[in-house]
């Protein structure tokens, strides 16, 4: 893009959440020596021992954080899952040991929140890389006033999730919204709908990310090198052909990328759409995990216990979700760029 | 001769021509959401009705009196006012707990040796496998249990480090070339000054883009917000993302004050997007693409 980008653009291991070379946390190894710098040995043990501590002082701010409000509270989690809230709501409750893992793991509303779960995985995550290739490929042509065009398609940045469910529940209410003068009227409306509400929160959620993907396929686009375009054109290679011979496979390392954290997000963040828009109805029609836990937490019936159960169920959902999604995908991405040396 | 040339250029401008039409036809799409509802904070209750979905005559005085006072009302009646300070306090304070706690971390990480630094390093980005969604129930009676439930504190502590930042920051630190630091101690410089003086100056744009970056993340932030805040009146912590909603709900008669407030909840972030794009964009780019 600029130059300010080049330093950093050239940095190895780029990957901090997920990596087609093996998951994030690896990238870590080969990379580590490259930082030390090479310090004359001193006779004294002091200096040495300064810069560990300066270390430690400067990694601890970060470090405390992560232990009260990431490592503690998912361990917590784990143990508050072996106590079995009061009808109450307020404290701990009595220990069941895994029992309520048991019960809450093999119950119908556990199973129906996963299929709800996977059925809006399926309805956002291909749609947004798809309508993200196509605003890319868009906007990678060089043309007068791009500029423009590239700051609409990302426009929905600017709402937050809260504001851009509420438009999308006020342009699909049955008395104000624009679906009315666009001649759909819908019985019941879209939202209430146990048929169009999930697709419904889906179309509002694509909205909301496809400025996302479009800004990262865009930066993936702009790294294939122009020159094999050129060849394929003067080897007489049709647009289509050259776009999945060329464009595709050159692009699949950023796509993987999508594909993974975009899987993440529809994973695990889906409660604050749905709690913009449906809160989970009709019935259970958008009642995703993610909703499920909040609502088990927070609802009519409070229950911290089982709430503790549903998430470490979430977290493993997620993890095998991701592994599974590295190991069959990992194999079908084509790595080639001239840098890619690591 | 000049004839295939001609024919070459208008087969050319038509081509553009094309390119122009189908770029405006998908722009109007992506940004018709939000084109509706500009257009109806500005219309009066019976023309939101009856679906008008063009833009009031501007030269109707009226109009823009009309206009403001719904505006006016979404601002102290709606609370917006209230809900977007909330928001600039609670993203402010997460963006400059990020920023600090990354740039120290990511130093360390890039400049020093120390014992378990690998291990430490495994850590950091193990916080990134685990999402927040996941700690949320132990996260939420930990807060309430130490008494910051409906806080301003409540609201940020989680948030003031993450794995992403330090990440970050160690790449850019990384990337600076090595003989700085060696002739920054030849004249006598410790860590902490080559780092004020040197190495931070000179990983800004970096810096910026984490800026950016995590105060679109804080700003969008919705599930803990909605859990660590009450909402009651006489204690208003609610955020923008979650107070806007909760304004159409109560204004179900009224949704000129919804839609005026909707706006008023948006202008912050498009000033954000239009000033500092090239900052987002590096900042959204940073972790997936390869140079």
């Amino acid at each position: 893009m600029t130059d300010e980008f080049l330093p950093e653009g050239r940095a190895k291991q780029q990957w901090p959440i997920a990596t087609p070379n093996g998951g994030g946390v690896e990238a870590a190894e080969p990379a580590a020596p490259t930082g030390e710098l090479r310090r004359p040995k001193s006779k004294r043990v002091g200096p040495r021992t300064r810069e560990a501590l300066l270390a430690y002082a400067l990694i601890l701010p970060a470090l405390i954080v992560f232990g009260i409000f990431v490592f503690w509270p998912f361990l917590r989690n784990i143990y508050l899952g072996m106590y079995r809230s009061p009808i109450s709501g307020d404290g701990l409750g009595r220990y069941v040991g895994l029992d309520q893992y048991r019960t809450v793991l093999t119950s119908q509303q556990f199973f129906d929140s996963l299929i709800v779960t996977v059925k809006f995985w399926i309805l956002t995550v291909p749609a947004s890389i798809i309508f993200g290739i196509f605003l890319a490929v868009l906007g990678h042509r060089v043309l007068k006033g791009m500029g423009v065009y590239r700051t609409l398609f990302i426009l929905s940045l600017a709402t937050g999730v809260g504001v851009a469910g509420t438009i999308f529940f006020t342009l699909l209410d049955p008395n104000i919204g624009v679906v009315r003068s666009l001649g759909i009227s819908l019985n019941p409306p879209a939202l209430q709908s146990s048929t169009w509400a999930l697709p419904s929160v889906a179309i509002f959620v694509i909205w909301l990310n496809v400025g996302l993907s479009f800004i990262v396929i865009s930066a993936g686009l702009q790294n294939i090198p122009d020159d094999l375009f050129e060849a394929a054109r003067v080897d007489g290679a049709k647009t289509l052909r050259r776009f999945f011979r060329i464009t595709v496979p050159m692009l699949s390392p950023t796509l993987l990328f999508v594909f993974v954290v975009g899987s993440i997000f529809a994973l695990i963040q889906s409660y604050p759409p749905i709690d913009v828009t449906t809160q989970g109805g009709p019935i259970n029609a958008t009642t995703t995990l993610p909703y499920l836990i909040i609502r088990t937490l927070r609802g009519t019936a409070p229950n911290q216990g089982k709430a503790a159960v549903l998430s470490v169920a979430l977290f493993v959902v997620a993890l095998v979700f991701t592994l599974i999604q590295l190991l069959v995908l990992e194999r079908r991405v084509t790595y080639g760029s001239g840098s890619d040396d690591d | 001769m000049t004839d295939v040339v001609r024919r070459g250029r208008g087969k050319r401008i038509a081509k553009s021509v094309a390119w122009y039409a189908l770029l405006t036809a998908v722009a109007a799409v992506i940004v018709f959401p939000v084109y509706v509802t500009v257009v109806n904070s500005l219309l009066s209750y019976d023309q939101i009705l009856s679906a008008h979905l063009l833009p009031p005559n501007p030269f109707n005085p009226q109009v823009w009196s009309d206009a403001s006072d719904y505006y006016a009302q979404a601002w102290s009646e709606g609370h917006m006012g209230r809900f977007l300070l909330n928001s600039f306090v609670m993203t402010i304070c997460i963006v400059i707990g990020q920023v600090v706690t990354g740039v120290l971390a990511g130093y360390a990480f890039a400049y020093l040796r120390f014992p378990f630094k690998r291990t430490l390093f495994v850590v950091f980005l193990a916080t990134l496998m685990i999402p927040f969604e996941v700690t949320v129930v132990a996260n939420l009676s930990f807060i309430s249990n130490i008494g910051l439930y409906d806080t301003y504190a409540g609201l940020v502590l989680p948030f003031l480090a993450t794995g992403f930042a330090a990440f970050l920051m160690r790449q850019a630190f990384l990337a600076l070339p090595r003989d700085l630091w060696e002739a920054a101690e030849l004249d006598g410089y410790g860590h902490l000054r080559y780092l004020w003086k040197v190495a931070l100056p000179l990983v800004r744009p970096t810096v910026a883009a984490l800026t950016v970056f995590a105060a679109l993340g804080a700003w969008g932030q919705y599930l803990w917000p909605k859990l660590v805040t009450s909402g009651q009146p006489n204690h208003d912590l609610r955020t923008v993302q979650i107070g806007v909603r909760e304004l159409f709900a109560q204004n179900i008669t009224n949704f000129n004050i919804g839609y005026a407030g909707l706006v008023l909840a948006m202008i912050p972030l498009l000033i954000v997007l239009l000033a500092f794009q090239k900052q987002l964009i590096r900042g959204l780019t940073a972790g997936a693409v390869k140079g």
